[in-house]
């Protein structure tokens, strides 16, 4: 049979059938094709030479362990303990500094924005969003605009103890924004009229109506106390300005009249709970970083 | 041939009936499919929570792996099984039409329970405990006339097609009764609760779940390989060695190989181990079922020239050949780390279960229903043809485009910059992957598009028509002949 399969010549099919036919069907009798079976071999001491390397067969008391002295939880530890090494000399270093400290250093600032970014990725941008341009109700933090302030101090203050957040006794909180509306402390037609004198702040281009100047007198009477006159804003309270075309929830009538009939009060995380204080430092360099960090 | 001089009546209603039924839940398996690869791409389409993408993913599973594969494994089961035996079917003609009757019925309790939410949220195997015990009545039917049809054969050997259908018949129960061990809640409630917790858990659903690949897409398949091929091509299996080498490694090294599926988990470190090396030792068990069908056609070459039935079955050993080197280099750690829980593993799979299963089957159903309904040929084979290269085009949009995803979603997952840290957001890749999910969803248009081209063939060859038409490939055929 051998010698018979040293060529096998596709053109004559000198190997015999089985001698079997099944509804027309036979086989020949050809050998296993040489190359299949060393291949299968060789995948075969592969996994012999796998299986004595690592970690393979149970045993009565456990399993073989392999020569390698591998496990996956070994493999991670190994990882984490050389990534851990590579980061340590830094990180000692931002452990006794300030955020602004570290800012101004050019050794730790682009490591600070590095790891700031990855922390970023992973606690702020479900949020803020991946690009850190906000969304509806969540500020863009790519701006120069900051409702409670933006220097590394006050960046670092707010995510580490959060807005009105229920689980830090020195959060920022003074109060949400009043719903208007739903409290009737303004008739539909006063916030009518407040909406039409907030738009024209932002917008010198509408024209001039009743309408606006009503609005005023009830801005300054039910607003003013807060978003000052003008509505310039006042960060000690978080008050955002109305008067630069920057709007959290939205500036068109629709959102407004929302906005002031059930009022607003957005609500951050206190970091400080999930985050050791080097990482809070290194978001706040990297956030500050942005674009629109103050000094 | 003396075979055919007194070849006794076999049942061909049932095959009909399945051969339909599998035409039928193939295409609402694509269509379902296409329709959550949009979901994927732009998620309003998500509708309601009946047709959400988490309830119909499993409705297009399922649809196209048991209700589209399952009726044309045992369809062509039961065709294969009684011709190559010489035996009418084993308890005709009540049980295999029980067993066809009541195989549409389990489909369509799994259907209904995954739209309205009810599911072991185990994958390829979500039915809740009522509608697997109605399985297990059905499955254990099909094995017995299986079963018996072989032992009445009148053949003196067994045809190795019979070795396969006759593995994926047996193993399929087996997975089937273990994985779905568990405690209904209430007896007139669909609730039930796994006998397994934990990795233990895991580890039998993933042995389920490989197997659900190597039984059911694979052995079963290679059972209807074995008898089309070499019927469509009209000339001996190319190595009865090769097929009993294989057919025993095979089956040896698959019910191993589960545990790669669970590489970095839980599972202890000897167990992913073993998973490993096992699917690394299955790749040549695998290529001897692509050998011996691509080498049957050895010397017949010029046939592919003429004659596309015969390219969808070689095509789809092509497919197979290469979704099997495949499967055994992601189950390698290191690999594994790169392609684990990416859609580098959903381009796989289909690359196996558009390139292999569903051609394998398109040719076995062109094959049949000319036989099965007495027709002189098909319709059109031009149609035939153009079904081939439009769903192969599909298939290549679809696999390439979930290679690039799926390998660039692995690599974003585990950049680092130069200080060590993660580089990517979550969100960041989902953004990255969103064109190669249109070009996903499209490829399902376009898969899909072959198989009604394939639906309007049939329908007008049951209908008894003829197109008038020129010989595939007579110009080119030709030609050797005048020179």
């Amino acid at each position: 049979m051998a010698k018979e399969t040293k060529k096998t010549a596709p053109k004559a099919n000198k190997v015999e059938t089985t001698g079997h036919v099944w509804d027309g069907i036979e086989e020949y009798n050809n050998p296993l094709p040489r190359w299949w079976v060393w291949v299968f071999l060789a995948c075969i001491v592969f996994a012999i030479g796998y299986c004595v390397y690592y970690p393979s067969w149970p045993t009565a008391n456990g399993f073989l362990r392999g020569t390698a002295g591998w496990s996956q939880y070994k493999q991670l530890a190994d990882r984490q303990a050389e990534a851990d090494a590579a980061k340590a000399p830094f990180e000692a270093k931002i452990a006794q500094m300030t955020p602004a400290q570290i800012a101004a250093d050019p050794e730790l600032r682009p490591y600070a924005v590095a790891s700031g970014k990855a922390a970023f990725a992973i606690n702020c941008s479900q949020c803020h969003g991946a690009g850190s341009a906000g969304a509806k109700g969540y500020p863009n933090l790519l701006d120069d605009e900051w409702l409670y302030g933006g220097t590394l101090d006050d960046i670092y203050t707010t995510i580490t103890h959060g807005i009105r957040s229920k689980d830090d006794d020195e959060t920022r909180d003074m109060g949400p924004m009043p719903a208007f509306g739903r409290d009737e402390m303004l008739t539909k037609e006063e916030i009518f009229n407040v909406i039409a004198y907030v738009r024209s702040l932002s917008n010198k281009a509408l024209p001039g109506s009743s309408a606006i100047d009503e609005g005023k007198t009830i801005f300054a009477d039910n607003c003013a106390s807060c978003h000052n006159d003008g509505g310039i804003g006042n960060r000690e309270l978080g008050a955002p300005p109305l008067n630069n075309a920057i709007w959290l929830y939205g500036g068109d009538g629709k959102t407004l009249a929302e906005t002031l009939h059930g009022g607003r009060g957005g609500v951050m995380p206190a970091f400080s709970k999930r985050l050791d204080a080097g990482t809070i430092k290194k978001l706040a360099v990297y956030v500050h970083s942005l674009g629109g960090g103050e000094e | 041939m003396a075979t055919t001089a007194q070849e006794p009546k076999y049942n061909e209603t049932v095959v009909k009936l399945f051969t339909l039924a599998a035409i039928f839940w193939g295409v609402v398996g694509f269509l379902v499919g296409t329709f959550i690869a949009f979901q994927l791409a732009f998620p309003e389409l998500n509708l309601n929570e009946y047709f959400n993408f988490g309830r119909l993913r499993p409705v297009h599973t399922s649809a196209v792996i048991f209700a589209f594969g399952g009726c044309a494994l045992l369809g062509t089961s039961f065709y294969v099984v009684q011709r190559t035996c010489r035996a009418r079917l084993f308890g005709d003609p009540w049980l295999p039409m029980f067993v066809f009757i009541g195989y549409q019925i389990f489909i369509l309790l799994a259907a209904s329970g995954y739209v309205l939410g009810i599911t072991q949220s185990r994958e390829y195997a979500e039915p809740e405990w009522y509608t697997d015990l109605w399985l297990t009545l059905v499955w254990v039917a099909y094995l017995v006339v299986f079963m018996g049809t072989l032992i009445k054969r009148k053949e003196p050997h067994i045809y190795v097609a019979n070795w396969f259908y006759l593995a994926f018949i047996v193993t399929i129960a087996m997975l089937h009764i273990v994985n779905n061990l568990s405690v209904p809640v209430s007896f007139f409630g669909t609730k039930s609760y796994s006998l397994f917790a934990g990795v233990q858990d895991a580890l039998t659903q993933w042995w389920y779940g490989h197997n659900a690949v190597g039984f059911f897409l694979t052995a079963g398949f290679l059972g209807m390989m074995y008898y089309f091929v070499p019927k469509q091509i009209g000339k001996p299996v190319y190595s009865y060695r090769l097929s009993i080498i294989h057919f025993w490694a095979l089956i040896f090294l698959y019910i191993w190989a589960g545990p790669h599926h669970l590489h970095y988990t839980a599972l202890p470190d000897w167990a992913q181990t073993l998973g490993m090396v096992f699917s690394v030792m299955l790749w040549m068990p695998s290529w001897g079922g692509m050998i011996n069908g691509i080498m049957t056609l050895s010397g017949a070459w010029d046939k592919l020239r003429t004659d596309p039935v015969l390219r969808f079955l070689i095509i789809s050993l092509s497919f197979y050949g290469m979704s099997t080197f495949e499967g055994p280099l992601m189950s390698i750690k290191s690999v594994n780390a790169l392609s684990h829980y990416t859609d580098w593993t959903i381009g796989h799979v289909h690359s196996g279960a558009l390139g292999w299963v569903a051609f394998i089957s398109f040719g076995a159903i062109y094959y049949l229903v000319p036989k099965l309904w007495k027709r002189e040929r098909l319709y059109s084979l031009h149609l035939v043809n153009m079904h081939l290269w439009i769903s192969t085009l599909g298939i290549v949009m679809y696999i390439s485009a979930m290679w690039v995803s799926g390998i660039m979603q692995g690599l974003m997952w585990r950049a680092y910059n130069d200080y060590g840290f993660l580089t990517y957001s979550f969100a960041e890749t989902v953004e990255q992957m969103h064109p190669y999910y249109v070009i996903r969803a499209l490829a399902g248009v376009v898969f899909t598009s072959g198989a009604l081209i394939m639906v309007y063939n049939v329908w007008r060859t049951l209908k008894g028509d003829l197109r008038k038409e020129a010989p595939i490939g007579a110009a080119t055929a030709a030609k050797p002949v005048t020179a």
